[in-house]
């Protein structure tokens, strides 16, 4: 049970974890962060690096839809437009793997500028429906603008080097994205505690009333749209150093479809709703896997069976969730600490 | 330019505001002025145009003729978050905080154009953005949250709160935009004789201490007879009449107005204006607040 | 052979597969009107239309004029128990959780059609015959022209049924207020499901006759995000904006895909999209709405 959270100053009270237990949470995570590359084998991290990149772009999707009230079905041609850039300068400037990462945010984000724009005219499914537009238009791009996309065959990627040492290895590659992704993650929790935040979030209660109370619709709505895909654009260009390969079919519109479900599935507008929903979206087809292998004695041709019923699942995570925890598990989360908060006084 | 942080109660001028719907003309011709410093008071019978006015004056709607000025400075071309940069707040006749947010980010979202942290400082949260919010937050709770005493429910999320705490923290809001001239739609509609006086008493308090020129819309005649310094009487879009508290409330052409208007409420709450000001006949308002909220 | 006679071929092939676009907006429109739910799910309605078809026709050997009426059946019924176990707990929510759902339900469909039937595309027991037909000298597919006859009549069957049925006229009544209609005595929640069956059947139908022209696979349903785009630039809440579109797109589709390439079909499409949203943000003959403050 907990008592007295009276603060001392207004610092502490704005801080991002306020309470003992939460920063006695966030140590041991960390911890297990570190601790995790020595431990887990080549399967887990491979799982892991993949949980990170669908973190950093979920995260950047949960700041746009959840958090500005935008609804995009375009987070994964936006990692397109970042796993591109990335290839193409590391095939023709060969330039450093850091310097790619940020180019490769930075044209995602006007990409996303330049596809936010209806966002001033239209709303809610509208908007939707322009982002998943976008997207086939971009996908059009990428098969067709030859010079630099090399069409349906698409970039071959060397491994990315840190100062010699090319990064070839999940374990490697762990200690380059999770860093990254934390960072992102933590620039987005910053965000909400600002007036960029507040603005956001504004937008999406009452864009109007926002309007009069001094927040410049244009600016914020392209400004949320820019961190949005910058974050999809950084997610993308590691999502090539991974891979390796770049194609137009990498970056497929159900993978945006996925990133939406990921922020339902967490909770929209929480920043550990995006981390939560991506880390279980991700792992739930794998955990399915292990559930065919282990039927696979039992009915025979199981193995055929792992891609329809992942396709079920992930339609029926979507449905459940939004008709019954429609807050996403990081409400559950919530409910949970209430109630160890009061433990063991329960009401 | 107005020089940024410039405060002080600004002098507003409406000249020949005309603003239609399609056929509908919501305002025709209206001019009024508020003086700086004074709490002006803008009434009329239902639909009469009192909302879409104070839409024109922060510039939600475009009026088709006409202008307002701001400190002499014609503002009629701005867009609204220009206008809020130079000290145009405002409140809401249907409530229009933000639910997602707690009380002291929905008082804190008012100080968004006076504000410098850019993006870049926002995601690092480093230095000049937080000491500015550290600064914002001392402020609020200085000059705001113990002024409206809303203390005990700061880190509420605002959806929770009662009707009349919703109005108050909405009031809040505006205050924190550092306004200069503050712009109140019907701020005691559905409230009770309590809740109503504290609200009066607040108004009152921010003429005098803040030194803000004050232009409200209210249906509640004993608040207005009480606490304004000039009413500005609106039906079907135009200016009926003008003048003192008492000089407009015994103009036979608002006695028409609001009859002509065939609400009985409305007579309601006028002749208990006349009765009693501070009995607050707020019949009218009430009726239709309270049906909105339920 | 001249190019003006292969323009007008090619402008009758897209006026063909224009009136199945127009079909399937006709679901969307329907839905929505009544719901105020854009059902994404729509092409998957329909591409399970085709494989309720295929089921019945091929695996129970039953004949076409049997198997159509049941595939159609079908996909109402699926759009009854969608109606009462997905859309109603959803009632008063936001709109986009509602779509969000329609999606997930797509992601369903599509599952468990490649559960029981595989992944590889499929053809159609042939019912209508090959023999090709002739407008003059202008060569149209037989297939096609039955498709856009068929689709011709039975648009026409709703609009008359919308104007004089009395379903119809509650569904209208529903669509322009929901509170008014129901204090005249309407049963809206009635409407609500008969607009689901009804869309989902006609989905399900338009599935039989695109399946029959191009054969069915699982991922068919993309034909759905054309048909959106109908809706789109024609209005949400507008029949005729679903039969004016429709055409439209068909023959854009037919025009760019036969003299751009193939590849631009789906990109004109879209980029016709965006075009109209940004012009026309409630569409062509869609009812704007207004926000207050
Ligand atoms: N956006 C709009 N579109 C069409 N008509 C409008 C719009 N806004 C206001 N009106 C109409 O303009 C007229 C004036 O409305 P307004 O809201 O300004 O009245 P009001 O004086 O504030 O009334 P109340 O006391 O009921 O708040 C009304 O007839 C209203 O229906
Ligand atoms: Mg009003």
């Amino acid at each position: 049970m907990q008592i007295g959270t009276a603060k001392h100053s207004y610092q502490a009270d704005e801080a991002l974890l306020t309470t003992r237990p939460q920063r006695v949470w966030m140590a041991l995570f960390a911890a297990s962060l570190c601790i995790a590359p020595f431990v887990l084998d080549n399967y887990w991290l491979y799982l892991a690096c993949l949980v990170a990149i669908n973190v950093a772009s979920a995260t950047g999707l949960n700041i746009l839809t959840g958090y500005t009230g935008l609804v995009s079905l375009g987070q994964a041609a936006f990692m397109a437009v970042g796993a591109y850039t990335v290839g193409w300068m590391q095939l023709n400037l060969g330039t450093p793997f850091l310097l790619n990462l940020v180019a490769g945010g930075i044209i995602a984000a006007a990409v996303g500028i330049v596809v936010g724009i209806p966002s001033l005219r239209v709303k809610g499914l509208y908007l939707a429906i322009a982002t998943i537009a976008a997207s086939f238009i971009l996908h059009f791009i990428f098969v067709n603008w030859q010079s630099v996309t090399n069409g349906n065959s698409g970039l071959t990627l060397t491994p990315a080097s840190f100062f010699g040492t090319p990064l070839t290895e999940y374990q490697q590659l762990y200690f380059v994205f999770v860093p990254i992704t934390a960072l992102m993650v933590l620039g987005a929790a910053n965000l909400f505690r600002t007036r960029v935040g507040r603005a956001f979030i504004a937008i999406r209660d009452r864009d109007i009333s926002a309007e009069v109370l001094g927040i410049s619709l244009l600016r914020y709505k392209l400004m949320s749209f820019a961190i949005s895909s910058f974050y999809a654009g950084v997610a993308g260009g590691m999502w090539a150093y991974f891979f390796r390969v770049v194609t137009p079919e990498s970056f497929p519109f159900v993978y945006s479809i996925f990133f939406l479900a990921a922020i339902i599935v967490g909770g929209m507008g929480t920043i550990l709703g995006g981390i939560l929903g991506a880390v279980f979206m991700t792992l739930v087809p794998e955990l399915l896997r292990f559930g065919i292998d282990w039927l696979t004695p039992v009915l025979p041709n199981a193995a055929a069976m792992l891609s329809p019923v992942r396709t079920i699942v992930f339609g029926l995570l979507i449905v459940g969730f939004l008709i019954f925890e429609p807050k996403g598990l990081a409400e559950i989360v919530q409910r949970s600490r209430r109630y160890f908060h009061l433990w063991p006084f329960k009401k | 330019m107005t020089a940024p942080g410039e405060t002080g109660a600004a002098h507003l001028e409406v000249e020949g505001l005309s603003l239609s719907f399609g056929g509908l003309k919501a305002l025709r011709g209206v001019s009024f002025s508020v003086e700086p410093g004074s709490i002006t008071a803008l009434i009329g019978p239902n639909g009469a145009g009192k909302t879409s006015m104070f839409n024109c004056i922060s510039g939600f709607y475009k009026p088709q003729q006409g202008s307002v000025r701001f400190d002499g400075r014609d503002v009629t071309r701005m867009h609204p978050p220009e206008r809020a940069a130079l000290g145009f707040a405002r409140t809401f006749q249907n409530i229009a905080l933000f639910r997602g947010m707690t009380v002291l980010d929905n008082i804190k979202l008012g100080r968004h154009a006076h504000m410098k942290t850019g993006l870049l400082q926002a995601l690092a949260y480093w230095g000049p953005a937080q000491r500015e919010e550290m600064e914002l937050r001392a402020e609020i709770e200085r000059r705001i949250i113990d002024f409206l005493e809303i203390d005990h429910i700061r880190n509420m999320p605002v959806a929770s709160l009662s009707y009349g705490l919703q109005k108050r923290v909405e009031l809040a809001r505006a205050l924190a935009m550092r306004p200069r001239i503050l712009l109140l739609d019907e701020p005691v509609a559905g409230m009770n004789r309590e809740e109503t006086e504290d609200m009066a008493r607040f108004i009152l308090d921010v003429k005098e201490e803040w030194g803000t020129t004050i232009l409200m819309v209210e249906h509640d005649m004993g608040m207005v007879m009480d606490i304004s310094d000039h009413v500005v009487v609106l039906n079907f879009g135009e200016v009926i009449a003008r003048g003192l508290p008492h000089e407009v409330q015994a103009d036979p052409h608002v006695t028409e107005a609001y009859l002509g208007s065939g609400d009985p409420a409305a007579l309601m709450a006028r002749l208990k204006g006349e009765a009693g000001p501070a009995d607050g006949g707020s019949a009218a308002a009430n009726r239709k607040t309270r049906e909105d909220v339920a | 052979m001249s190019d003006l006679l292969f323009f007008f071929e090619v402008t009758l092939a897209g006026l063909g597969s224009g009136a199945l676009l127009s079909l399937t907006a006709l679901a969307f429109v329907l839905i929505y009107k009544a719901t105020r739910v854009i059902n994404l799910a729509v092409g998957e309605l329909l591409m399970l239309g085709g494989y309720l078809f295929f089921a019945f026709a091929a695996g129970l050997g039953l004949p076409a004029w049997a198997a159509i009426p049941l595939a159609i059946a079908g996909g109402g019924l699926v759009g009854a128990v969608v109606e009462r176990g997905l859309i109603r707990p959803m009632l008063g929510e936001s709109p986009i959780a509602v779509f969000m759902v329609t999606i997930g339900l797509g992601s369903i469909l599509v599952g468990l059609v490649e559960l029981v039937w595989g992944t590889d595309p499929r053809a159609l027991p042939a019912f209508m015959g090959n023999a090709p037909i002739f407008i003059g000298e202008a060569y149209v597919s037989r297939k096609i022209a039955i498709a856009f006859a068929v689709a011709a009549v039975v648009i026409a069957v709703f609009l008359v049924l919308f104007r004089y049925w009395r379903g119809g006229v509650a569904l209208r009544a529903t669509a322009t207020d929901q509170a008014a209609a129901y204090s005249c005595g309407i049963n809206v929640p009635g409407v609500f499901s008969l607009a689901w069956v009804i869309g989902c059947g006609t989905a399900a139908g338009a599935g039989v006759l695109l399946g029959s022209i191009g054969g069915i696979s699982p991922s068919m349903g993309v034909f759905g995000l054309s048909a959106l785009v109908v809706v789109i630039v024609g209005g949400l809440d507008s029949v005729a904006g679903a039969l004016v579109g429709g055409l439209v797109i068909g023959l854009i589709e037919a025009w760019a895909g036969t003299y751009l390439g193939g590849e631009y079909k789906l990109v004109t499409t879209f980029g016709l999209l965006l075009v109209a949203l940004m012009i026309r943000p409630y569409g062509l003959f869609g009812t704007t709405e207004i926000e207050r403050l």
